[in-house]
């Protein structure tokens, strides 16, 4: 699809703000509709969106399959090592009232807040990740893109 | 607001009737993609614009890409089938009757007497912002903390999900470029 400009262009300017929406939903819902699966559907969407336009060998370059597939892991990693913090800081599994602290604490989130801002990150990083590896199985399968 | 309702409960009745009607899999898959904006809409009329999200960004997106991947793959039409459909339309009615059936006992939208909003203890809304450092999302609140376990449960089926379409698509990079025929590979093996 490289050779239609109008794809190219219009891509090209809604990619940023796909991307930057996703990262709003992400970080914003704690306040708003939104969180960790909806962000990371929204990112993996874009990231689709210019493989697609731009080709496989042009979106791997962006997020080399090799990367992806570990932040896969490294999502669920995050999920389950704030739960395992929790019970080393002498709660339970994945109780956040133990990440309470009094550093900066209008600037930094703590305790409960701090906790779903982790959990709902290693959602999102997951999430993206697993779409992303998704996309390239089925596009790595036979050019499509 | 109900014109609005009327017409897009419409349009999705309609997109399932060709969905299911058409033999071009390739527009199908274009018509499903529609179907996914309008349930979009509608979840976003019922309050419900996390839902709205996701049914956008996988239904409509990420699906639809997957499923053209797979038409790539597998060919443009759908077979026509020999055996008569009757047996099926029988079966199809039954379900569908039985679960309107169903829903006839359920308690209509919006009722404050509804179970959903008696069990569980409906304070969890009350407190939910004093427990949470004063967030105000209720849905992120039981998602993420009181819930949080099944989420990490979900997370790993994701995981579990993304790893087993690896192990069954992948291609493995590090095999070598041949100019092998496919019957040459069948007979490799």
């Amino acid at each position: 699809m490289k050779t239609f400009p109008i794809i190219r262009v219009v891509t090209k300017v809604l990619i940023p703000y796909i991307l930057l929406f996703a990262f709003y939903v992400q970080f914003h819902g704690d306040y708003g509709p939104g969180g960790g699966f909806q962000a990371g559907v929204i990112l993996a969407a874009g990231l689709i969106l210019y493989g697609l336009v731009f080709g496989l060998d042009a979106v791997k370059k962006v997020a080399p399959p090799i990367v992806v597939e570990k932040l896969m892991a490294l999502g669920v990693l995050l999920y389950a090592g704030t739960g395992i913090t929790t019970m080393l800081l002498g709660g339970n599994f994945l109780d956040y009232n133990m990440l309470e602290h009094s550093l900066f604490p209008h600037y930094l989130p703590s305790g409960q807040h701090l906790g779903i801002l982790l959990v709902e990150l290693g959602v999102g990083i997951a999430v993206t990740a697993v779409m992303t590896m998704i996309f390239y199985a089925f596009a790595g399968r036979k050019h499509i893109a | 607001m109900t014109i609005i309702v009327f017409a897009i409960l419409a349009l999705l009745a309609t997109t399932a009737v060709i969905v299911a009607r058409m033999r071009d899999l390739w527009a199908a898959i274009m018509f499903t993609g529609i179907y996914s904006f309008l349930s979009s809409s509608w979840m976003l009329i019922l309050d419900a614009p996390d839902v709205a999200f996701t049914e956008a960004a996988v239904g409509a997106g990420i699906a639809t890409v997957l499923m053209l991947g797979t038409l790539a793959l597998a060919g443009k039409q759908e077979r026509r089938t020999e055996k008569s459909p009757l047996l099926p339309l029988v079966v199809v009615t039954l379900t569908g009757g039985a679960l309107i059936y169903g829903t006839l006992d359920m308690p209509y939208f919006g009722d404050p007497n509804a179970p959903v909003h008696l069990y569980p203890d409906p304070s969890f809304v009350e407190k939910s912002q004093p427990d949470m450092h004063g967030l105000p999302n209720v849905v992120t609140a039981v998602l993420a903390s009181y819930r949080g376990y099944d989420t990490l449960g979900e997370t790993a089926v994701i995981f579990t999900a993304g790893v087993a379409v690896l192990l069954i698509l992948r291609k493995e990079d590090e095999e070598p470029e041949t100019s092998a025929s496919p019957a040459d590979v069948e007979a490799l093996r």
